[in-house]
């Protein structure tokens, strides 16, 4: 270990720390009492990391022997990973606290797991991936099945468990494949041992980790786990699993794609171009029949992973930053979905079931047009932003040659936009009258505006994004 | 000139009108209701009367884009907006069309507010598409537009909006991803979305082998189908037009007027726009196709619409069958049928918004759109009976009226494209008029015998001053075509040069190929 090694890895080493002393606190101080205090405390320690390595200079460090990597690729998934994670726990604050779920180990797991993601992220070598992985895998599990005396919580947090042991399993088989035939777990050497004519086992190795990784972003045949436990788990934690963790997830795969196997794109793309179609279309037609809103986001997230893959699967830099951009979006639309979700409540209690918001629009107008603007987004409509994310894709896939697969993907979001009009249709044209609560947390309709304001105005520029992420790509794919 | 920007300026005030009201204007009274359409008026009227700065100061003998604005956008696209003779005409129709579309929706008492900003951001979406010039900014309004029509027919429209609307939307989103999808492959295949760019490059007419299919005409027949499935489902062309009777009848007044007026010109534009100039040998190839399918087209949505029990179906199918000579104009391929499409949609935009609005006045009085349930209002309403005559005679195609002028020119365009097409086509004419007398006999002529028409009001003045416009304008351009066609015909004449001489290189080609692999 060189003694600059440390410091490369600064921003985990603060937040693993703060939440080694925040457990401190929380033991030995007031218990519960000091939760809101420590989730304020966590979410604003992430916003001034996410400034911290937004600000930090260009350039590529590696640490630990090449096991650590932090280029703008890391650095561009870690800023979002820590806003994403800041934004679900100052939303989930209010909803916690009011069902008595707000104990403080809540937002120290999350604290872990995003240390968990910021390795992940990072990640050059075989080990460092497992452990990252880990990290993230336990602290979520956990998080799953916080609503202890609730069944459907603890089926979420143990159907998680198992189906995630299960997938850590092929991930490690595939390890070991490809530390036999490769003979190292750096990234930097596997790549330079699977060029050209390739071990079979090298194959196989690739072939078992993607299947692991496809576990965690969920994409199809890979996604059993995610309506159960989108539905089973808390609604903030569901918030929490649709963004942030995937973003995670993605950069992990892309990096492992590009890092440790960008020798072989020809072979990984057919992996991934399938991954893609079948996650599309499964996401796309199983969220039809869903009446629970919790579900649907699932289904819809499922399907938004496809797209995703589509970028990486056209095994160029653009598909990267196609990919980057893809997730932002995607991660914004969902931060605002997720805080109207919050927000249903009907006499004080979390209303799930989509019916519920018939003819919602006239109690609230103004969060009935947000999550109007939101869903049009999610289904991909000009010129709304969700457009632009799956424009970028597209453009990835045809111009890698995978037109088929942009053909595939366009169908794919017509039948996806029919559940997202469904949910405009009852908040709009509805027959029956909406008995939801109309007051919610201040906090909560910040968020939804906020998020469906991005939507509109980011047509102009997408926020500069665009060229963050291009030199994101470029560090990863040389 | 008077602005750089003036054409964004006009694009972009209906919407500005839009965020005011979305911002500003609170409350549900009726002091409230009156703000939002006052302001949805002024600002339609705004966007209309800097539209006239356009046309005043568009030079009719030049052939290519004026009033170009261009500026960075991102991923390498532009913000590129231009007019020609083509767009500009359409740019008119619109702003001309949205006052009176606002005002014939004034005793609209359920949600004004959202009612009014919607129509004001469909009026941006859709001069938009008319004056965008990169591809990607068309796609973008041009989908776009779904959005508020969605609503509009959703949240105001009749019994069976629910099925109607998703109709709409799906149908037409399905066909307009393909259209992504092509337009994309033409980014990588050209290198840039400016579509004065792409209207110069040649994309390759070089057979291609696709999963063991042999495609003659190769990447360009591949893109112009995908831009065919856009535009017809949008025009709408047999047999994907089965979403527009059902989106007109379930829509609103309002609704109905801007879909056949202005929504449905879109698909005629974007023929216009890309297939003809963009793929003139996957055109040239498919004109037969297309040629036939509109003969079918003119002659079976007129036998359907003469069986129709409700007024608003009965015009929604004479509305396809108008479209129908709008397609076998374009794609006939020259002069005459290339004026005579530009000329027949924007005199339908009149004729046919007119009709939907004279249903919406017997409508808004009944509220049933049964052809049975009227019959004898020249009793009561001499006035309506008037209006509405001449627009039935313009749908027919009377000379002296605008409809004359485009069937006429379509079917001799047609004519010497292919002349069996024609003559099937010409019946369609005969029919016209059998479906539309026969609805006017049975609504207005006879005598008044239902009892619940017996204390029917005729026209109030504000339904009289919408009307007063689209007469003038049906009547203007039936006698004095010319001042439609002069605008159009320098660049209708660029892009036949264009046209034919990309057909004239592609037949040199092959004979070169034919001889080299002779020898």
């Amino acid at each position: 270990m060189q003694p600059g090694d440390l410091s490369v890895i600064l921003p985990e080493i603060v937040l693993s720390l703060f939440a080694m002393a925040g457990l401190m606190v929380g033991a030995y101080g007031g218990k519960d009492k000091t939760a809101p205090m420590l989730v304020w405390a966590t979410s604003a320690l992430m916003v001034a990391l996410a400034a911290w390595i937004g600000v930090q200079s260009a350039g590529s460090e590696i640490a630990f022997g090449g096991m650590f990597i932090d280029d703008g690729f890391a650095r561009f998934a870690k800023v979002t990973i820590l806003l994403a994670t800041a934004a679900v726990l100052l939303m989930s604050e209010g909803y916690m606290q009011r069902r008595g779920l707000l104990r403080f180990e809540y937002p120290l797991l999350i604290a872990l797991a995003t240390v968990g993601m910021m390795m992940m992220v990072s990640a050059g070598d075989l080990i460092a991936l497992y452990m990252g992985l880990e990290l993230q895998s336990l602290a979520l599990y956990v998080v799953a099945s916080l609503r202890r005396d609730s069944v459907k919580s603890t089926e979420a947090g143990l159907k998680y468990f198992v189906l995630g042991a299960l997938s850590s399993g092929l991930l490690l088989y595939g390890a070991s494949l490809t530390y036999g035939f490769a003979g190292t777990t750096l990234f930097s050497g596997i790549i330079e041992a699977a060029q050209g004519d390739l071990p079979l086992g090298l194959l196989f190795g690739l072939a078992f980790i993607s299947a692991g990784l496809a576990f965690k972003v969920s994409a199809a045949p890979f996604h059993m786990w995610t309506p159960d436990v989108y539905e089973g788990a808390p609604t903030p934690i569901t918030a929490f699993f649709a963004t942030a963790p995937k973003m995670a997830a993605m950069g992990l795969f892309a990096r492992v794609l590009h890092d440790a196997f960008g020798g072989m794109v020809g072979d990984w793309q057919q992996i991934l171009a399938f991954l893609s179609v079948a996650s599309m279309y499964l996401g796309a037609i199983a969220a039809i029949g869903q009446t629970n809103i919790k579900r649907l986001m699932a289904y819809s997230s499922i399907s938004h992973m496809g797209f995703a893959l589509m970028g990486l699967a056209s095994g160029t830099a653009f598909g990267v930053q196609a990919m980057l951009v893809y997730m932002a979006i995607y991660i914004t639309m969902n931060i605002g979905t997720f805080a109207f979700i919050l927000s249903m409540e009907k006499d004080g209690a979390p209303v799930v079931e989509i019916s519920a918001l018939s003819q919602y629009s006239r109690c609230n107008p103004l969060k009935a047009l947000a999550m109007l603007i939101l869903l049009f987004s999610l289904a991909g409509v000009p010129p709304l932003v969700g457009f632009f994310g799956k424009y970028y894709v597209l453009l990835a896939a045809v111009e890698a040659g995978l037109g088929w697969l942009a053909v595939a993907g366009v169908i794919a979001s017509v039948i996806g936009a029919f559940y997202y009009l469904r949910i405009v249709y009852l908040m709009y044209f509805g027959s029956e009258d909406s008995e939801m609560d109309t007051g919610s947390a201040p906090i909560l309709s910040g968020f939804l505006v906020v998020s469906a304001a991005i939507m509109v105005l980011g047509v102009i520029n997408l926020f500069g994004v665009e060229a963050v992420a291009e030199a994101a790509a470029a560090t990863l794919v040389k | 000139m008077l602005f750089d920007n003036l054409l964004s300026i006009v694009t972009f005030i209906p919407l500005i009108g839009a965020a005011i009201m979305a911002l500003f204007l609170r409350g549900d009274d009726e002091a409230a209701r009156a703000n939002a359409k006052w302001l949805a008026l002024a600002a339609t009227s705004a966007s209309f009367l800097a539209s006239l700065f356009l046309l005043t100061g568009f030079d009719t003998s030049n052939p290519d884009f004026q009033f170009v604005e261009e500026s960075e956008w991102i991923l390498g696209l532009t913000y590129k907006m231009g007019l020609d003779g083509i767009s500009i005409l359409f740019v008119m129709l619109t702003t001309f069309l949205m006052p009176l579309v606002i005002l014939s929706c004034w005793d609209v008492t359920h949600r004004v507010k959202e009612y009014m900003i919607a129509f004001l951001v469909l009026e941006t979406l859709m001069l938009g598409v008319f004056c965008a010039l990169d591809l990607v900014l068309f796609y973008l309004f041009f989908e776009g537009g779904l959005i508020p029509m969605f609503l509009i027919i959703g949240i105001w429209g009749g019994k069976e909006r629910i099925y109607a609307s998703f109709k709409f939307f799906l149908y037409t989103f399905f066909g307009s991803v393909l259209m992504l999808v092509a337009m994309i492959a033409m980014y990588v295949d050209a290198g840039t979305t400016d579509i004065v760019a792409l209207l110069r490059h040649n994309f390759s007419s070089e057979v291609l082998e696709v999963w063991g299919f042999t495609i003659i005409g190769g990447l360009q027949t591949l893109l112009w189908v995908a831009f065919f499935a856009s535009f017809a489902v949008k025009m709408p062309m047999w047999p994907v037009h089965t979403w527009l009777p059902d989106a007109h009848v379930q829509a609103p007044t309002a609704g109905s007027v801007v879909l056949a007026a202005i929504l449905l010109k879109m698909g005629g534009y974007g023929f216009l726009r890309f297939s003809l100039p963009m793929f003139p040998v996957a055109s040239d190839l498919l004109s037969d196709f297309v040629l036939w399918m509109s003969a079918i087209a003119i002659v079976y949505t007129s036998l359907v619409a003469l069986m129709q029990e409700d007024m608003k179906k009965l015009i929604a199918y004479s509305s396809v069958a108008h479209m129908g000579f709008v397609t076998a104009g374009i794609f006939a391929a020259n002069q005459q049928g290339l004026d005579g499409a530009i000329f027949q949609m924007i005199s339908h935009g009149f004729i046919s918004g007119a009709l939907f609005l004279c249903v919406g006045v017997i409508y808004d009085r009944m509220h049933t759109r049964d052809i049975d349930a009227y019959g004898g209002l020249v009793n009561r309403m001499p006035a309506y009976a008037l209006v509405f005559m001449l627009f039935t005679m313009a749908n027919v195609g009377l000379p002296g009226t605008s409809g004359f002028v485009g069937e006429f020119l379509t079917l001799m365009g047609m004519f010497q494209a292919n002349t069996w097409v024609a003559a099937v086509a010409t019946t369609g004419v005969i029919l016209s008029a059998a479906y539309a007398l026969w609805l006017y006999r049975r609504v207005v002529m006879g005598d008044l015998i239902k009892e619940s028409l017996k204390s029917i009001s005729d026209m109030t003045t504000r339904e009289r001053w919408i009307f007063a416009p689209l007469i003038v304008m049906t009547i203007l351009l039936g006698v004095y075509p010319a001042l439609v066609t002069d605008i159009i015909s320098p660049s209708v004449a660029n892009l036949l040069g264009g046209y034919e001489t990309a057909l004239a290189d592609h037949a040199a080609q092959s004979m070169v190929a034919a001889n080299g692999g002779g020898n």
